[in-house]
């Protein structure tokens, strides 16, 4: 099982001990994970994506085998396709997106064309809803949250768009999943890491109702404790446990 | 209770700040949630659940401004539930209302209460506390205190209290064990510790769905670990986590008892929790 969901590099609000690949390396063995999608956290601020893309493959490449980069392609810059088609030449696992941070609409016509690409090459596309609580953003971390419009307009783009979400709670995960075709449904994975455990028990509620194929595993490493997905497993109902989540490391291309 | 093996062992463990609900909650599934937190703290081996009953949770007054009616009801229902030997319970009051407020403390004390409830219902430094944290101090009750991690603006629905606010009470009231709401529960966690540091009857709870990294690290490197107690509150995967990390981050088996239940013992009765002492 891999992590869908880890990043490199330092947070623009707020210090994070030690975010680097090799600290992540052992994290991911001591979680007894085989690997990870690694995005380049800083990169979700940057305007132009190539250098931090550039210094995520370079902090990689000691790590490969285990830690597969995700690379960012921003559909509003020169060239984006040429980009995409370069980062998968490289050995991208996934393709990253910030509609949100890039002020982009859920129709926008750019984001459709970046999922259709990806679709089209067979690469996973990766949207995140959130770093942070809500309850806790700095005032100048004012982008928001991926709606449920974004993820919804995008699973209905075509056949083979691979969408994963991470950092959804239970009601974005419902709003699209009951606003797609049982055929776009099956577009869309979601992790798990800001889903709720008992006593609530949203996270048994969506595997019972959304099934447990729609789940891969994400931590969000390094800004979260990479325990408490494993904790959200651990503490499922009896009926549900082991729950059959998707390894995210099958949905590559 | 469960055969399994604890996920989180079988040494003493108690969760300082948990809820329950009940008929009067305005929520059908109330009975379900209560059997979850019950079978959830069996799985990971909490010994003890120090709960406490918001009113009606918003149904019939708001939960952080409940009406003395819903504060009675609540309470009483609270003080059924902790018939199970797994549950304390904090008996909660309204500090707008005095002699409500005075009153519920005592009929809780007489019911098994073993702690006082303050929600948000009036700024924690506010004088109309006073009266509460001063029954508190004569019957040696700890007091839990909802709190925001940074008040940088009012909130709807709750007259919010932060690290500052609460310091400024506890120096007033010097017998009375205060602790600090949720540290993962909403707003900026590294507000709090420093905002305490120096106030030594403030403990910090855990709970809370924030599960950031470098919160647990910063809170034992400005209070330490005697200063924090382990909790929930309304998501237990993130207290099953917070355990785990515990671990991770090296902490001595000292340590990791302290916060796992010594330091809660230490500030209640010395009798509130006899199967951690076995």
């Amino acid at each position: 099982m891999i992590d869908c969901a880890a990043y490199i590099g330092q947070y623009p609000f707020r210090h994070l001990p030690h975010p680097e690949p090799d600290v992540l390396v052992r994290v991911l063995e001591r979680e007894n994970l085989s690997g990870a999608w690694v995005g380049y956290l800083p990169a979700a601020w940057h305007r132009d994506p190539a250098p931090g893309n550039e210094a995520l493959f370079t902090a990689l490449a000691p790590h490969r085998e285990v830690l597969h980069a995700a690379p960012v392609v921003r559909p509003d810059w020169p060239q984006w396709e040429r980009t995409l088609r370069d980062v998968v030449e490289q050995g991208a696992a996934a393709i990253r997106a910030y509609p949100m941070q890039w002020n982009m609409a859920p129709h926008d016509a750019r984001l459709a064309a970046l999922a259709l690409a990806c679709a089209e090459i067979g690469v996973p596309l990766v949207l995140t809803v959130r770093f942070e609580d809500l309850r806790q953003r700095h005032p100048l971390d004012v982008a928001g949250e991926l709606t449920g419009a974004h993820v919804r307009a995008l699973a209905r783009a075509r056949d083979g768009v691979k969408l994963v979400v991470t950092g959804a709670g239970r009601d974005l995960i419902e709003e699209v999943h009951w606003g797609l075709t049982t055929e776009e449904q099956r577009r869309v994975f979601w992790d798990f890491a800001w889903v709720w455990g008992p006593p609530e028990d949203h996270f048994a509620h969506l595997l019972r109702t959304l099934g447990a194929e729609r789940f891969v595993y994400g931590t969000h490493w390094p800004l979260r404790l990479t325990q408490n997905s494993r904790a959200n497993l651990d503490l499922l109902p009896d009926d549900l446990r082991p729950a059959a989540i998707t390894d995210a490391r099958t949905l590559e291309k | 209770m469960t055969d399994e093996a604890p996920l989180a062992g079988s040494a003493p463990l108690i969760d300082a700040h948990a809820h329950f609900y009940h008929a009067a909650s305005g929520r059908s599934d109330w009975e379900r949630v209560n059997a979850a937190r019950l079978r959830a703290g069996d799985r990971i081996g909490i010994t003890y659940h120090v709960a406490s009953v918001l009113g009606s949770y918003g149904h019939t007054s708001p939960t952080y401004f409940p009406s003395p009616a819903d504060v009675s009801a609540g309470n009483a229902a609270m003080a059924q539930l902790a018939n199970d030997p797994r549950i304390r319970w904090y008996v909660t009051v309204n500090p707008n209302y005095t002699d409500h407020a005075l009153g519920e403390i005592e009929r809780g004390i007489e019911r098994g209460a073993i702690g006082v409830k303050l929600l948000a219902s009036r700024r924690a430094d506010d004088a109309l506390l006073d009266p509460v944290c001063e029954a508190a101090a004569a019957h040696g009750l700890p007091i839990l205190h909802h709190i925001w991690q940074h008040r940088t603006r009012e909130w709807p629905n709750q007259e919010i209290s932060d690290g500052r606010d609460l310091a400024r009470l506890a120096e007033r009231h010097p017998k009375v064990a205060f602790i600090l709401a949720h540290l993962g529960g909403g707003g900026d966690w590294a507000h709090s510790p420093p905002a305490i540091r120096d106030v030594a009857n403030v403990y910090p709870d855990l709970s809370g769905s924030g599960v950031d990294r470098g919160m647990l690290d910063l809170a034992i490197a400005i209070l330490g670990a005697r200063r924090l107690l382990w909790a929930c509150d309304l998501t237990m995967e993130t207290g099953l986590a917070k355990l785990r990390a515990l671990d991770a981050i090296g902490l001595s088996a000292d340590e990791i008892a302290d916060i796992r239940w010594r330091n809660t013992a230490r500030i209640f009765a010395r009798d509130a929790f006899p199967r951690c002492e076995q």
